[in-house]
């Protein structure tokens, strides 16, 4: 009954509120172009399928890339940091640096120096980078956070660095990284986002053109259409990565075994 | 097996833990270490083990350095692991072919009575049980030398004792040779063969009690007798104050 409760609840409260909104809509008699209703938004998906449907897969895409090029770099300096002190000391600076610099001023740059002809590297270069440091962060606390008796141990019976790693660090990072991974995994959208409202029209490619579009034409409920598809995706993200930390974690670490 | 000659050790905080800390342990012998808290007993297993190194003196091998199993006072297991993935871990360290390290990390198991909880992860393992795995894991690599830092610490009475004697039984069919940190006069008295008993900070041997046989059990004449020798020493070594 539980688990019933549990998948069903948040469906049951989502059409709640959607309910109430249509309600709201029509009862108060709002304007389609201040806010439309639900179904209104659903008809206005119908109408522009193909073209939101081509929009989101372009978004996905470079969403994924960022995604996994950010974790990938993230990993390897984190692996760095964590095997050399004066690396970490050197470089965490900067990796501090570009996460507090705010990737809306620096997206025309980075469009300018990569190219418009290879916009989508760009748009997967902001987006990484905005991706990219709490993923740094949280591995580099995992791997630091080894017990020292188990590497003792390890070293009594031979252990060279890299064993030491794969087999006692990496393990210990991986809580740490999935948790990273989560919250990366949105800002990894919001990056690809951002890029492509900087990109502006000469790419006319993913969803944020289909917002700034829709908005100029004032198709609110197409615009909504837009950002219920990003905000689905943000949502899909987020719970194909728990799934993956659940899958990895539920043998025997406590975050895995309470849910 | 081992001869340690005037070993001293001061850690990077200023505190001295040893000095001029000397004694040996002769092949199979089942040799305690005690002392109160902070004496350097941990310091000195390390110092064996390779784990850290003496200021001044040395650690000689007469016979070569032997195979180093290690037991530290908390399981120390690799909690993603499943028992038996964390008593295969010397022998994957060492490229054991996986057979054959799966067969050893078995059998060790089995032998310190976890035989069917191959499959088991830490956390769902008592206390005794991790201890056990711990002990398992240092077997597994097929030790000619097993050092203990107080195994048996944080566990119960009851544990305590019947670990203790599996681990008599262990040195008895292996041959081990054995050094046993501990700060428990009834440990030591009726595990050992010999008990180095150590001054407060900064350490070093303040008595050599060998123990007669007979010691049967815990509460043998024989065992009492051992622990009334063991606390008098400790007494004279400014340990009981």
């Amino acid at each position: 009954m539980k688990r019933i409760l549990d998948a069903f609840l948040p469906l049951m409260v989502t059409f709640l509120v959607l309910g109430l909104w249509e309600w709201a809509v029509n009862h108060w008699q709002v304007p389609p172009y201040v806010l439309p209703a639900p179904l209104g938004i659903a008809k206005a998906f119908a109408a522009n399928f193909s073209s939101l449907t081509a929009s989101w897969i372009a978004t996905l895409t470079v969403t994924v890339i960022a995604f996994s090029v950010a974790t990938l770099a993230a990993v390897g300096l984190a692996i760095l940091f964590s095997e050399s002190r004066i690396a970490e000391r050197t470089l965490y600076p900067y990796a501090v640096t570009i996460q507090v610099t705010p990737v809306v001023a620096v997206a025309p740059l980075i469009l300018i120096w990569v190219g418009y002809d290879r916009v989508m590297v760009a748009e997967a270069l902001i987006a990484g980078i905005v991706a990219f440091f709490p993923i740094l962060s949280g591995t580099t606390l995992g791997l630091k956070s080894a017990s020292f008796d188990l590497i003792d141990l390890a070293r009594l019976y031979g252990a060279s660095r890299g064993q030491i790693l794969l087999r006692i660090r990496l393990p210990t990072a991986l809580p740490n990284l999935l948790s990273g991974m989560k919250t990366a995994g949105g800002l990894a959208l919001i990056g690809t986002v951002v890029a492509e409202f900087v990109a502006g029209s000469g790419t006319a490619t993913g969803l944020a053109w289909r917002i700034i579009e829709a908005g100029n034409r004032l198709e609110i409920a197409t615009l909504f259409a837009a950002l219920a598809l990003l905000a689905i995706t943000g949502i899909a993200i987020f719970a194909a990565l728990s799934l993956l930390e659940w899958w990895l974690l539920r043998r025997w670490h406590e975050s895995a075994i309470a849910s | 097996m081992i001869n340690v000659s005037a070993v001293s050790k001061r850690f990077p905080n200023g505190v001295v833990a040893l000095r001029d800390m000397s004694f040996t342990v002769a092949e199979k012998e089942f040799v305690s270490l005690l002392g109160p808290s902070g004496c350097g007993k941990s310091t000195s297993l390390r110092i064996v083990a390779g784990l850290l190194s003496p200021d001044t003196g040395h650690i000689a091998y007469p016979n070569g350095k032997p195979e180093i199993g290690f037991v530290f006072q908390e399981p120390t297991l690799m909690p993603w692991a499943d028992a038996l993935a964390n008593a295969r871990l010397p022998l994957d360290l060492k490229h054991v072919p996986r057979g054959e390290a799966e067969a050893r990390a078995a059998d060790a198991l089995a032998r310190v009575g976890l035989k069917g909880f191959e499959r088991a992860y830490p956390r769902e393992l008592s206390g005794g049980m991790k201890m056990r795995v711990s002990i398992a894991r240092a077997l597994a690599a097929r030790p000619q030398l097993l050092l203990l830092d107080e195994p048996f610490a944080a566990l119960d009475e009851i544990t305590r004792n019947a670990l203790g004697n599996d681990l008599i039984r262990l040195w008895r069919e292996d041959g081990l040779t054995v050094l046993f940190v501990t700060h428990s006069v009834g440990e030591s008295s009726y595990l050992s063969q010999r008990v180095l008993v150590m001054t407060p900070r900064p350490g070093h041997i303040a008595a050599n009690i060998a123990l007669p046989s007979g010691r049967d059990n815990r509460l043998s004449p024989a065992t009492i007798e051992a622990q009334r020798r063991i606390s008098e020493a400790l007494e004279d070594a400014g340990a009981l104050a």
